[in-house]
């Protein structure tokens, strides 16, 4: 320690300027720390919100009182050993279990209170048990039950989004060099095609190729019984993604191509491409210097946001293609009034969210020079 | 005026899409108008709400009859009669009146009907009416039927009637009356219509003065009307029709709510810059963390499926978006741009400057996105019907999608069911998108050309 001191103090005697942190590093510390707290902030406003939103100001807790009341009140009138007991007797023992379970469910504190508990709990991940929703395997942990799903979003919803998102770059950037051609004149004629979401293509798709041609299946997962064999199961599944890809990529597909096309159109009549051109550089050099560079912190943007929203699953394609995945869960989840479940994938969205914008604003502040540090909150 | 009409429509003639486009949307407006006018909302209401008292003539799952051209097998159509002076006989009696009527018809299709079921109406002090239903077939045969005292309002429901197939008790009873009757009752033979003019006979006698009776045969084919019917016997033309003004009104207000809004918001922050500014924008943050479709649907869930709640919360929801920093950008140039500063040299008063100069100079960027964000609330409207969360009273496009996908229309073939709501989806969402990326490249400078 002491000698370190005496180190420093000697470097510090040679040269007076030096410090030991460069204020770069200092500046860009203090960036991070800054855009990681507001981030963090806007993650509890918005998981707060959502869980007052989820909760309809108590008028979810009213909903889950009646119930806890009834079947209380149906367990009673069903089982036998109630059946000899004087009335009075059986009313104040059927009061104590609806108690019981009002409290088991939290029911008895004021919504206001509670609602910071679930807070504390959504943001450290506690996401704890759901009240009637359970996991196939049989598990009421909400981490367990949206794990469960998870993977089969992303199997179709990460191949979706990777595939509208690459064959989008790709056949924008073809495109854009053949600007004016029948394909290019065609890409725009077909952009306003992607007005219609994707379940909207898939309940023609279901029509043509389940109703009337009958060659791949209405919906689901897997064919019924499973096949045995590992490759019996991936013909199976890859059978069932025809559809909802389709659908996905008729629905995404072709604006995307048009906004990139005109972007990098765009981005090719800048002067300093102009001048490239005239220097007679390759016309690969010009499209890889100076059209797709400019481009790319965009494109990373886009391909970040392509995967945290592949993450949330999409509900309408899922319900109408019987996808036993994410968005399908939130939406049961919904119907049972299951508070945990939806907060709970609200919450990791929004952490999902919240660090990839948190890592893209860092990546910017690192390699992009117009974005400078420190003039953030004067902007 | 002339002249400036003639100079739009040359003006248009060099954007055929934006022509097209303003046509289909012309003939949009038109259909609402026509739906608005031919079934007032009360009525719309009424029927679509309405269960079998409502629509007792009018069969289940039928296809629209028009569909009859491209089948070779053409399927029976469905019609009502009427009791009425041409085909009633008046004869007067002693003691009573005999009203006699025949209801003659055609039936030269292969399959048979779905049904087939005789209204009536009668009058009467205290004496009812006796009625003896016959049914003639073309082969000759004379089937009796029914006979009985009526009441005010009754239903011969002659599909029910199981006096009529004893002897073939699997076989619907209209199924046995219009069969061959050496097909019936044969192993592996199925039974065949026989073809040609039958008439169905109502004998009605009435008792008293000034008694009457009037009667209504409905036979229910497999195809009816413009459109078809739905599981509910209901006309499928009544959604159809009154969803084309719900959507261009949800459309449009959606649009106009969150867009001008949006604009006038950014447009404000950027003008006073400061608190209000910073609040904006990480109002704005927020509001991107919260997912937009659970949230509708908790909404609806838990709450209420009022159609105009669902435009609040989608307004609510869409002000504070991506789009405001958009708008924000564009806004910080014209706060810095020289007139602003004239104005503001002047003396010009803070709204003055927002509202008549900077607003102005960005608006006509406004006009495309505009037109792009109908088709999109359109189809979200659609959305949340499918997934049940429909306003509970109005007959819109995605309810009949909804029904038609409850009702397994998919599986079960009726593709006119699923098809007719979802062309006039993608018609009205081709059309505004169109107008709208034509009009971008018109408003949009940079795409000029591109």
């Amino acid at each position: 320690m002491a000698n370190e001191a005496a180190t420093s103090g000697l470097a510090a005697s040679v040269k007076p300027k030096r410090r030991l942190i460069p204020p770069a590093v200092l500046k860009f510390a203090r960036y991070t720390a800054v855009r990681g707290i507001a981030l963090l902030l806007t993650v509890c406003i918005g998981v707060y919100i959502s869980i007052w939103i989820a909760n309809m100001g108590g008028y979810v807790d009213d909903i889950r009182r009646a119930t806890v009341t009834e079947a209380v009140a149906f367990s009673f009138r069903g089982n036998p050993i109630y059946q000899d007991m004087a009335p009075s007797e059986r009313r104040v023992l059927m009061e104590d279990e609806i108690a019981r379970q009002i409290e088991r469910l939290g029911l008895d504190q004021p919504f206001l209170g509670r609602s910071f508990g679930y807070l504390l709990d959504a943001l450290s991940l506690n996401l704890g048990r759901a009240e009637q929703m359970s996991s196939d395997t049989g598990s009421k942990d909400v981490k367990a039950i949206l794990l469960e799903r998870l993977p089969v979003t992303l199997v179709l919803f990460g191949t979706a989004n990777l595939l509208t998102f690459f064959l989008g770059v790709f056949i924008a950037l073809f495109l854009s060099r053949r600007y004016g051609s029948f394909l290019d004149r065609m890409s725009v004629a077909l952009a306003p095609t992607s007005a219609a979401p994707p379940w909207f293509y898939g309940i023609f798709l279901i029509l043509i190729f389940a109703s009337v041609l009958g060659v791949l299946p209405y919906g689901g997962m897997l064919d019924a019984p499973v096949p045995e064999t590992g490759l019996g199961r991936t013909l199976s599944l890859l059978k069932h993604m025809v559809l909802p890809l389709l659908a996905w990529l008729m629905g995404t597909l072709a604006i995307g191509i048009y906004t990139r096309r005109t972007f990098f159109l765009i981005h090719s009549s800048e002067d300093y491409v102009e001048l490239a051109k005239a220097k007679g550089l390759k016309s690969n050099t010009i499209e890889r210097r100076y059209v797709l560079r400019p481009t790319l912190p965009t494109i990373v943007t886009q391909f970040a946001f392509t995967l945290i929203y592949a993450w949330q699953g999409a509900i309408i394609t899922e319900t109408v293609f019987s996808w036993p995945g994410l968005g399908r869960l939130l939406f049961q989840a919904i119907g049972l009034f299951e508070t945990p479940v939806i907060i709970g994938s609200v919450v990791i969205f929004a952490y999902l969210l919240a660090i990839s914008v948190f890592l893209l604003d860092i990546i910017y502040a690192m390699i992009d020079p117009r974005v400078k540090l420190g003039s953030e909150g004067s902007q | 005026m002339m002249g400036l009409l003639k100079r739009l429509f040359q003006t248009l003639k060099l954007y055929p899409t934006i022509l097209a486009s303003s046509l289909i949307i012309l003939g949009l407006v038109g259909l609402s108008i026509y739906a608005v006018v031919a079934i007032p909302f009360n009525e719309a209401i009424a029927l679509w709400r309405g269960a079998e008292d409502v629509w007792s003539d009018t069969p289940r799952y039928a296809a629209p009859a028009w569909t009859n051209a491209f089948r070779g097998n053409k399927l029976p159509e469905t019609f009502t009669l009427h009791s009425g002076e041409e085909n009633t006989v008046v004869t007067e009696g002693d003691t009573s009146t005999e009203y006699l009527t025949s209801f003659t018809f055609d039936y030269d299709y292969r399959t048979f009907p779905q049904e087939m079921n005789v209204f009536f109406e009668a009058t009467y002090d205290r004496a009812k009416p006796y009625v003896i239903v016959t049914l003639f077939t073309p082969d000759g045969r004379e089937i009796p039927m029914f006979r009985g005292a009526i009441r005010t309002s009754q239903r011969y429901a002659i599909s029910q009637d199981t006096s009529l197939n004893k002897s073939t008790p699997d076989l619907p009873p209209h199924i046995v009356l219009l069969a061959d009757p050496d097909t019936l009752g044969v192993e592996g033979v199925e039974p065949e219509v026989v073809p040609g003019e039958y008439t169905l006979q109502i004998k009605a006698l009435t008792f008293e003065e000034g008694s009457t009776v009037e009667s209504r045969y409905t036979l229910y084919g497999d195809v009816y009307g413009v459109a078809g019917t739905d599981q509910r016997r209901r006309d499928i033309t009544v959604a159809l029709l009154w969803g084309t003004p719900i959507a261009l009104i949800f459309g449009l207000c959606a649009t106009v709510g969150t867009s001008i809004l949006t604009f006038i918001i950014a447009a404000l922050g950027t003008w006073y810059g400061g608190w209000l500014d910073a609040a904006i924008q990480r109002i704005t943050e927020v509001n991107l963390m919260l997912p937009f479709l659970p949230i509708l649907i908790m909404v609806g869930t838990f709450y209420s499926r009022s159609i105009w709640l669902m435009l609040a919360v989608i307004i609510a929801l869409g002000i504070f978006t991506a789009a405001i920093k958009g708008y924000r950008a564009m806004f910080l140039q014209v706060k810095n741009s020289p007139y602003i500063e004239a104005a503001r040299a002047y003396g010009a008063s803070n709204t003055r400057i927002v509202f008549r100069y900077m607003i102005p100079k960005i608006a006509p960027v406004l006009v495309p996105t505009f037109v792009t964000g109908i088709p999109t609330f359109v189809f979200l409207e659609a959305s949340l019907a499918v997934l049940g969360l429909g306003d509970p009273v109005l007959p819109t496009w995605g309810k009949v999608l909804r029904d038609a996908y409850q009702g397994g229309a998919l599986y079960r073939g009726y593709y006119y069911w699923v098809l007719e709501p979802a062309i006039l989806l993608m018609i009205t969402g081709l059309a505004f998108s169109m107008l709208g990326f034509a009009l971008d490249r018109i408003f949009n400078p940079r795409l000029r050309g591109i």
